[in-house]
């Protein structure tokens, strides 16, 4: 039996974890989350993620929520049938996935999912985006950036020259950022540029983007 | 040759690296970074953490930095002699202790976080607190603790029946958050009153908080 994610495939955190699916090839079932008639906090999701967001995920009797924790598991439970995102076997490997999971966790996301939400989502809800944050934001980002440009002159991926998991949690907010007016921050690091290509098009990243549309 | 850490005693990231290595037995060397003369900021620990933050880690050649990844690396070097913190071997249990790093990392942090901030950070740039921002994450905090009480009547640690880096990454802000006013939005938790006696009175734990002075 496959399992089960329920949230909607266009949030950033619902893709993360279809990505992850996808990438090890795994069966899996969406079941939508209807946030306009704020599902999200009934109590038979409240159930499943007791923050009442998304996703949350079910395999079997395990009940699991956090899309960068299920995105772990599902890369672990399907680690021999599919590619090693993780490299647990290995000490080294292991912790540079590690260390740039957590600067994207820490890092990389509270800059880039401020950029997208005041440019493409408050505006779907009639909000006017906050100049001053959304240029406070970019120019982090920018900073932010000239490490990643320089870290991936050195190594083809994040963690090494091997992908794996860090480079597959940036995906969902960049896929949004892409579409805003500051994709240039991209566009004018070469070594960025060349990793935001690669990643993006992946075949599963590119089946998880089809859910999410461009204009968020 | 054991492993070295660049940071300070009082900083709440460094602490999290130095609970791990305090509860593997494992031989390490703090090295002081001076925060006064922009010590972080200088060349020479910005090519071990290039955000100029603490902690950076050095076992060998291997660099590394962001301490939730430190954590885990320590874990994994030393689980055969110290103990099993993440459970890795087992599909169910480690998807437990991720998810509650998750909840540390993305609900817990992000409240408690500015509330340590303004109480114990600012004052020494001579600012006064600010009250608003104080009540808007207690507020937080107190919904995220609701969750973590329902979680603790039902298991006695965060990821089951045993203790895991999921409880002790929860240690640094707690600590100095208890000696503050607010700690009765924890003692008024009785789960979670009685989870956090049990955890900061491991040994490790005790180690590592009494260099960490709170009084605010």
């Amino acid at each position: 039996m496959g399992v089960k994610v329920y949230g909607p495939p266009t949030f950033t955190s619902t893709a993360r974890v279809i990505a992850a699916l996808e990438e090890m090839g795994a069966d899996y079932e969406v079941v939508p989350i209807d946030f306009a008639a704020g599902e999200h906090k009934h109590p038979a999701h409240l159930a499943r993620n007791p923050f009442g967001q998304v996703p949350a995920f079910e395999d079997g009797d395990l009940m699991l929520f956090e899309s960068r924790a299920i995105a772990r598991y599902v890369a672990r439970k399907h680690k021999s049938s599919g590619p090693d995102l993780l490299r647990e076997g290995n000490l080294q490997e292991s912790a540079m996935v590690d260390l740039w999971l957590e600067v994207e966790s820490q890092q990389y996301n509270p800059i880039i999912s401020s950029i997208v939400y005041e440019c493409l989502i408050s505006p779907i809800y009639g909000g006017v985006p906050d100049r001053k944050l959304i240029d406070a934001n970019v120019e982090k980002l920018g900073k932010l950036l000239d490490l990643y440009e320089d870290r991936l002159s050195k190594t083809k991926f994040l963690a090494g020259d091997f992908f794996s998991l860090a480079d597959l949690n940036h995906m969902p907010y960049s896929q949004y950022f892409m579409a805003t007016p500051h994709a240039s921050l991209f566009e004018s690091r070469p070594h960025v540029k060349a990793w935001w290509e690669d990643l993006s098009s992946r075949p599963a990243v590119r089946k998880t983007t089809a859910g999410m549309p461009k204009s968020g | 040759m054991g492993v070295k850490v660049y940071g300070a005693t009082m900083s709440t990231c460094t602490a999290r690296v130095l609970l791990c290595l305090e509860e593997m037995g494992a031989e390490y060397e703090l090295v002081p970074i001076d925060f006064s003369t922009g010590e972080h900021k200088q060349p020479a620990h910005l090519a071990r953490n290039p955000f100029g933050q603490v902690p950076a880690f050095e076992d060998g050649a291997l660099i590394l930095y962001e301490s939730r990844a430190i954590a885990r690396y320590i874990l994994r070097k030393y689980k055969s002699s110290g103990g099993d913190l993440l459970k890795e071997g087992s599909l169910e249990e480690s998807a437990m202790v991720d998810l509650w790093l998750e909840v540390e990392s993305q609900q817990f942090n992000p409240a408690i976080g500015p509330i340590f901030y303004q109480i114990f950070i600012f004052p020494r740039f001579g600012n006064v607190p600010d009250q608003a921002v104080i009540d808007t994450n207690l507020e937080k905090l107190c919904k995220v603790l609701d969750v973590y009480e329902a979680r603790l009547s039902k298991t006695k640690y965060l990821a089951g029946d045993f203790f895991s880096l999921a409880d002790l990454s929860h240690v640094p802000l707690l600590h100095y958050f208890m000696a503050t006013p607010h700690a009765s939005v924890v003692n008024s938790r009785p789960h979670v009153k009685a989870w956090w006696e049990g955890v900061s009175s491991r040994p490790a734990c005790k180690k590592v908080t009494a260099a960490m002075p709170a009084s605010a």
